[in-house]
């Protein structure tokens, strides 16, 4: 009961952010939304990548390693083949033969 | 007609298929090792609709957390949803019928697909970008259900699978920051968000990080008019 309306929470609090602008901005956008709408989502992408690493602790061991090679093998693998799918794979796959077997 | 429009959003979201699925199967598996079946894999996949506030949804979900919690992370996970939909606001403004269903649906994955404004020149543009919308939004329910029906099955450990959501935004980022010339956004979200990391630590950076990245965007266009 209490994990459906946290459910139902997620879905409710998600729905409403990607409808509140179209019912606030009905008529005109300002000119300062509109530049925020052009760049805000490149550098969200950026503060997403930092959330899903904060975890990671360069003092203590595993020192990141795993982290920080697996996303090594993220950026290169997109570098050289530009095909998403595969950099996510064989960056997750990297991840966890590292933490399975060596960490 | 009709059958060209549906050909050719299914063509533009082919590579949001394999993503979706394979994200989704991730999503599954760890909240099935968290205790919840797939009839919770399909309707969070269903109503929630939105990959990385699922993964931390897990977390919400087996940490008990309170509603009110789930109602901010929920707004800190999800707040770059509002920037998508604004600008979308001209192109989705005479989508009639098909206009709730396209807000509702526009994630990550979707926005990325149809931001460049592309449309086939024959047939409905509305129609082709719901379809585009919709056929995303199938993939992602398929993965999240078959993960969750896999979890029990699978021969192997999948300790470290919540990784492809990291690569997912490593990837997004590279694919960005090779796209594009103007590297000043991305650089203040990952140097901006590294900074309040650093000065406010793990539990409570991100909306520090938020305004702080909006605040310096905000400097350099007024820099820029000034110029």
């Amino acid at each position: 009961m209490r994990s459906a309306v946290l459910v139902a929470v997620m879905a409710l609090v998600t729905m409403l952010l990607r409808f509140l602008p179209f019912f606030v901005f009905r008529k005109n956008v300002p000119p300062y939304i509109r530049y925020l709408g052009d760049v805000l989502p490149a550098a969200i992408i950026g503060m997403l990548v930092v959330y899903c690493l904060k975890d990671i602790t360069p003092a203590v061991s595993p020192f990141g390693l795993p982290e920080l090679a697996a996303a090594a093998c993220t950026v290169g693998v997109h570098v050289w083949k530009r095909n998403s799918l595969l950099s996510i794979l064989s960056g997750t796959a990297v991840y966890m033969l590292l933490i399975q077997l060596v960490f | 007609m009709n059958k060209t429009v549906v050909r050719q959003a299914f063509i533009k979201s082919v590579p949001v298929m394999a993503g979706y699925i394979v994200l989704g199967i991730g999503f599954g598996i760890l909240l099935r090792g968290a205790g919840y079946g797939v009839g919770w894999a399909f309707a969070m996949g269903a109503f929630i609709y939105a990959g990385s506030m699922q993964f931390v949804g897990v977390g919400l979900l087996t940490g008990g957390a309170s509603v009110l919690t789930t109602i901010f992370t929920t707004i800190m996970v999800n707040a770059r949803h509002l920037f998508y939909s604004i600008s979308m606001i001209g192109r989705y403004r005479d989508a009639g019928r098909y206009k709730p269903y396209m807000i509702f649906a526009l994630t990550d994955e979707t926005y990325s697909l149809l931001c460049d404004g592309s449309a086939p020149t024959e047939g409905d543009p509305h129609l082709y970008r719901f379809l585009v919308s919709l056929f995303n939004h199938c993939y992602w329910v398929t993965g999240c259900v078959l993960g969750s029906l896999l979890g029990a099955v699978i021969p192997f450990s999948t300790a470290g699978i919540e990784f492809s959501m990291t690569a997912l935004f490593i990837t997004s980022f590279a694919e960005q920051w090779l796209k594009t010339r103007d590297r000043l956004p991305a650089l203040t979200g990952l140097l901006g968000t590294l900074l309040c990391l650093l000065l406010f630590g793990p539990e409570r950076f991100l909306i520090p990080a938020m305004l702080l990245i909006t605040l310096i965007l905000t400097l350099v266009r007024r820099r820029e008019e000034n110029a």
